[in-house]
C-alpha cells in the first residue's frame, strides 16, 4: 500500500461499494423498482382502483400486461401503486425503528447500571404486549391513518433493535480504545458519537436490513386484518395475500407482486452486506 | 508418589523426521510462505526446543506434524515427515486418528479452552485410552488416576467428578500434560504450554513435564517463543526465523556461540535481572550491523537517579478497590499504599488477580476507589467539575497492553491523534496539530506516510507506537504503562522498551510501569513494588529488591525465572 491523500471513511466507502458486484447490481435493481413504482401509476392509461367486470381475471397481454383481477383491474397499475406504498412504509418504519431503537439502546446500555435495568424492563413490557392489540390501540386513539401504520410498526420493531444496539455498547464501552478515550478526557458525547456509535454500524445495518421486509409482511397482516392498507387501495403485501388465494386460477397475480417484493428483498440484503463491508475500514482497500 | 502400573515399555520407534517442509496459507490477501524448507529430527528420547518469534512458522511446523493444520487456507506445498517408516503427510484420516494421542500427542497453549467444562477431568484424562483400545473404561480410570497423581493433581484421586472449572490454571495444564501422557507415547508436541501461566506455575508445570519426560523415556517437541525457557529443559534448540530454521545446536553452544546473528538477537534483546543496561539491543542492531549501535552500548550501566532529591509526584495511601460479585465483594486492592517520584519509574509488579492492573486504572479514576486517598501533586484528585477534570485527564494517560483493542478501529492515526488535542484545546489551529502529529510519530518512528492509515494496516509493534504517540498529545507529566509489551515479541519489546525510555529523558516523563514480568520491570524501573493477593508486598529500589528480597513471595517470584532470563552471560 502506497502512500494515500486523505480520504473520509465516506468516500473510502463508496470506492469500496463500488468494487462490490452483487452490491452494485442491487442498487441498480432497487432504484429501478423504485422509479417503476413511482412513475407506473402515472403512466399506466389504468387508474389503480379502475374497475371492468367485463375483463375479469385476465392473463398477461397486450392491454394489461400483468393482467387483471377479479374485478377487471389492472395489476401492473395496483402493483406498482402498491410499491409505492410497501417501499415507504418499510423505509420508513425502519428509519423509525432505527432512530428510536438505537438512542434508546445506546443511552441504555452506555449508562448502565439502575438506569439500564429500568429501561430495559420497559422494553420487555413492551414486548409482552401483544402486537395487534397495540396497534388496535393506536388506532382508536388516533383514529385510522396512514402515518400512524409506520409509526405503529417502528414502535414495535425498535424493540429488538434496541436490545442489540443495547448489547454492542455495553461491550465496547468495556473495550480499551473507549477507556483510551475516558482516560483522554473525552466527554461521553464524544465517546457515544465518535467512538461507540461508528463501531456499531455493522450490526445496525443487518439488522436494518432484516427489518424492512419483516415490517413489509407486518403491513400485509395489518391489511388482512382490516387495519392497514384497504382495497381499493394496494400494497405488495395485499396483493400477495390476495393473489395467494387465487394461486389455481389467475397465477399471474400472485407472480408479479411475488416477483416485485422478492427481488426488493433479495437486492436490499445484498446492499445490506456490501454496506456493512464498505464502511469497515478492515476490509481491504481494493 | 505412586508409580504407574506397566513397566515403561520399549520404545521401538520415536525417530520423527522432517524434511524440507513448506508450507503456505492461501489467503484473499495473497499467498504466505509460513513454512519455507524446514529440516529438523528427533531421536527418541530427546527434548528438542524450537524457538521464533511470532510468524516465525514454528507454530504451522509443529501442528502439520499430526496434520493438525487448517486446509485450505493451509496447503502443503512440499516436504516429507517421517515417522517410524511412514510420512505423516500422506496418511489418511484414519491412520492419523491411530498415531494422535496414542504415537504423538500434543499440548496447546490456553488450559483455560483446552478441557470440556462439561466432561470431568479424570473421563478427559482416561478418554485418549479408551479410544485407542488400550484399557477399558474402568482400567483407564484407574490409570488415569494414577497418571494425574504423578503430575500433582492430586485433587482429581480424592475426588474423581470434579470439572475442569474446580481448577486452576495451572492444574488444568498438568492435567493436560496427564492426558497427553496417559497413553505413553512417543513423542510429546508441546505447543508454548506454558506461557499462559504465572512464572511461578510456570516454574513448576515445567519441572514436572521435564521430570515425568525424562522418565517416560518421551521425545519432547517443545515449541516456545522464550529462549530463555527453553534453556531450562532441551537438549537442543532449533530457532526458526521468517518460515526457515537458521541456527539448530545442542542448548549449551546455542548459548555460549550462537551464529546467527538473529540467534545473537534473540539472547540478547530481553532484559535480564543482572544487567543494567540504558538501552537494549534490538534485532536491527544484530542484522544491520553498520547502523546498529547496540553492542557498544550494550555494557554501559544507567546513571541511577536521585530518588531522595525527587520531588513526589504521586502519591496512593491505602487504596482499597472491591468489586461485587454474587458471592459478596472481592478486594482486588487491599490496602495499597505506594510512593511516585517525579521523573521515575514506578516498577509495579505480580501475578494474575494480584491487582496490579486494578491499582494503576484507579490512580487514573478509570476504576472507583472505595476508600484511601490519592494525591497528585499533594492535591487529591476530583472529576467532579468540568476544569478540574480536562485538567487531570491532560496531564495524566494510560498506555494497554493490547494496542489492537486500544486504538478505535474506525479513525486514521491522524484523526485518533488530533482528537486529544482538539478536545484539549492545544494548537492554534488544525494545520498546526497536525504539524504536532507529524512531529509525534516522529518522535515514536514513525513517518508521515502512517496519517491516512487504520489501525489494522500496521503491526503490534507499531500500534503500540501509535499508542504512545496518542498518550503524548496532551504532553502528560504521568503514564500509565499496564502491561504495555507483555503481548510482543523480545525484539519488538525491546524497540518499545528503548522508546519508552528515550521519552522518558526527553520529556521528563514519569511512569508507573505494571508487568507480571520481573526483567522488563527491573530494567525500566528506579523503585519497584511487587503485589501479590491486592497487597503491596515489598517496596523498594529495584537493584536493593533483587539483590536481597525481603519478602519470602519476591524470593520465590525471582527463582521462577528461567536462568538464562537473569543474566545475560548465561552459561550452562
Amino acid at each position: 500500500m502506497s502512500v494515500e491523500k486523505s480520504s473520509s471513511l465516506g468516500r473510502d466507502a463508496w470506492l469500496r461499494l463500488r468494487a462490490n458486484r452483487m452490491a452494485m447490481i442491487s442498487l441498480f435493481i432497487l432504484i429501478g423498482i423504485t422509479t417503476v413504482s413511482f412513475i407506473g401509476p402515472l403512466i399506466s392509461p389504468y387508474a389503480y382502483d379502475q374497475q371492468n367486470l367485463d375483463r375479469v381475471f385476465e392473463g398477461p397481454g397486450k392491454d394489461h400486461i400483468f393482467g387483471t383481477d377479479n374485478l377487471g383491474r389492472d395489476l401492473f397499475a395496483r402493483t406498482t401503486y402498491g410499491g409505492r406504498i410497501s417501499l415507504a412504509v418499510g423505509l420508513l418504519a425502519t428509519l423509525v425503528s432505527l432512530v428510536i431503537g438505537v438512542s434508546y439502546g445506546m443511552f441504555s446500555g452506555y449508562t448502565g447500571g439502575r438506569v439500564d435495568a429500568w429501561m430495559m424492563r420497559a422494553v420487555d413490557v413492551l414486548y409482552a404486549l401483544p402486537f395487534t392489540i397495540f396497534v388496535i390501540l393506536l388506532m382508536v386513539m388516533f383514529g385510522r391513518n396512514f402515518l400512524l401504520l409506520f409509526l405503529a410498526i417502528g414502535a414495535v420493531e425498535w424493540l429488538t433493535m434496541a436490545r442489540i444496539t443495547r448489547a454492542q455498547t455495553m461491550n465496547l464501552k468495556r473495550s480499551e480504545f473507549v477507556e483510551a478515550a475516558r482516560a483522554l478526557g473525552y466527554s461521553h458525547g464524544r465517546i457515544l458519537f465518535r467512538h461507540i456509535l461508528p463501531n456499531l454500524i455493522g450490526p445496525i445495518i443487518i439488522y436494518a436490513t432484516l427489518t424492512v421486509p419483516a415490517v413489509m409482511l407486518l403491513e400485509a397482516v395489518l391489511s388482512f386484518l382490516g387495519l392497514g392498507v384497504q382495497a381499493p387501495m394496494s400494497s405488495w403485501g395485499s396483493l400477495i395475500k390476495e393473489g395467494a388465494e387465487k394461486m389455481d386460477a389467475a397465477p399471474w397475480l400472485l407472480f408479479f407482486p411475488g416477483m416485485f417484493f422478492c427481488l426488493s428483498l433479495f437486492a436490499l440484503n445484498f446492499l445490506g452486506d456490501g454496506l456493512r463491508d464498505a464502511l469497515d475500514p478492515k476490509s481491504s482497500k481494493d | 508418589m505412586p508409580s504407574i502400573q506397566n513397566p515403561p515399555k520399549i520404545k521401538t520407534m520415536g525417530n520423527l523426521d522432517i524434511q524440507n517442509l513448506k508450507v503456505s496459507f492461501h489467503t484473499r490477501e495473497g499467498i504466505v510462505h509460513a513454512v519455507d524448507g524446514v529440516d529438523l529430527s528427533i531421536k527418541p528420547g530427546e527434548i528438542i526446543g524450537l524457538v521464533g518469534e511470532s510468524g516465525s512458522g514454528k507454530s504451522v511446523t509443529c501442528n502439520s506434524i499430526l496434520q493438525l493444520l487448517p486446509t485450505p487456507p493451509a496447503r502443503i506445498e512440499a516436504g516429507k515427515i517421517e515417522w517410524s517408516g511412514k510420512d505423516l503427510l500422506r496418511q489418511h484420516d484414519e491412520k492419523i486418528r491411530g498415531i494422535r494421542g496414542k504415537e504423538i500427542s500434543m499440548i496447546f497453549q490456553d488450559p483455560m479452552s483446552c478441557l470440556n467444562p462439561y466432561l470431568s477431568v479424570l473421563d478427559q484424562v482416561a478418554e485418549p485410552l479408551v479410544i485407542h483400545g488400550m484399557a477399558s473404561p474402568k482400567d483407564a480410570r484407574k490409570q488415569a488416576c494414577e497418571m494425574l497423581a504423578r503430575v500433582g493433581v492430586q485433587r482429581v484421586v480424592d475426588h474423581p467428578h470434579a470439572y475442569p472449572h474446580e481448577f486452576s490454571g495451572g492444574m488444568r495444564q498438568r492435567a493436560m500434560i496427564a492426558m497427553a501422557l496417559v497413553t505413553q507415547p512417543s513423542l510429546l508436541l508441546a505447543d508454548e504450554p506454558t506461557t499462559a501461566l504465572d512464572v511461578t506455575v510456570q516454574a513448576k508445570v515445567l519441572n514436572i513435564l521435564k521430570e515425568l519426560c525424562t522418565d517416560l523415556g518421551v521425545s519432547v517437541l517443545f515449541v516456545s517463543h522464550d529462549l530463555g525457557l527453553v534453556a531450562e529443559l532441551a537438549d537442543r534448540v532449533v530457532v526458526m526465523y521468517r518460515g526457515k530454521v537458521v541456527e539448530q545446536n545442542d542448548t549449551r553452544s546455542i548459548f555460549s556461540n550462537p551464529q546467527h546473528s538473529y540467534v545473537k538477537a534473540l539472547i540478547a534483546c530481553r532484559p535480564t535481572l543482572e544487567s543494567n543496561p540504558v538501552r537494549l539491543p534490538t534485532v536491527d542492531d544484530f542484522m544491520n550491523p553498520k547502523t546498529g549501535k547496540g553492542q557498544a552500548l550494550k555494557k554501559l550501566e544507567s546513571p541511577s537517579l536521585n530518588l531522595d532529591s525527587q520531588e513526589t509526584l504521586l502519591e496512593v495511601q491505602d487504596l482499597v478497590v472491591e468489586f461485587p460479585t454474587e458471592d459478596g465483594p472481592v478486594r482486588a486492592v487491599d490496602g495499597a499504599s505506594l510512593i511516585i517520584r517525579k521523573g521515575s519509574t514506578h516498577g509495579l509488579v505480580g501475578e494474575s488477580g494480584s491487582g496490579k492492573t486494578t491499582l494503576g486504572r484507579s490512580i487514573l479514576q478509570l476504576t472507583k476507589a472505595n476508600s484511601g486517598k490519592i494525591l497528585y501533586q499533594g492535591n487529591t484528585i476530583s472529576l467532579e467539575n468540568i476544569q478540574d477534570r480536562t485538567r487531570f485527564r491532560k496531564s495524566m494517560q494510560i498506555i494497554f497492553q493490547d494496542p489492537y483493542a486500544s486504538l478505535n478501529p474506525r479513525l486514521t492515526v491522524e484523526q485518533a491523534l488530533l482528537e486529544p488535542m482538539k478536545v484539549h484545546g492545544l494548537g492554534k489551529s488544525r494545520k498546526d496539530r497536525i504539524d504536532r502529529v507529524v512531529k509525534l510519530l516522529e518522535e515514536v518512528g514513525l513517518g508521515e506516510e502512517y496519517l491516512h492509515r487504520y489501525p489494522h494496516e500496521f503491526s503490534g509493534g507499531q500500534r503500540q507506537r501509535i499508542c504512545v504517540a496518542r498518550a503524548l498529545t496532551t504532553e502528560p507529566e504521568f503514564i500509565v504503562c499496564d502491561e504495555c509489551v507483555s503481548a510482543m515479541d523480545v525484539s519488538v519489546q525491546a524497540q518499545v522498551l528503548n522508546l519508552l525510555r528515550s521519552l522518558q529523558t526527553s520529556r521528563n516523563l514519569t511512569y508507573l510501569f505494571i508487568s507480571h514480568d520481573l526483567g522488563v520491570v527491573k530494567f525500566m524501573s528506579d523503585e519497584i513494588s511487587v503485589m501479590q493477593n491486592g497487597k503491596i508486598v515489598e517496596n523498594g529500589l529495584a537493584e536493593d529488591l533483587y539483590r536481597n528480597p525481603k519478602s519470602s513471595y519476591t524470593h520465590k517470584l525471582i527463582d521462577s525465572i528461567p536462568l538464562a532470563n537473569r543474566s545475560s552471560d548465561f552459561r550452562l
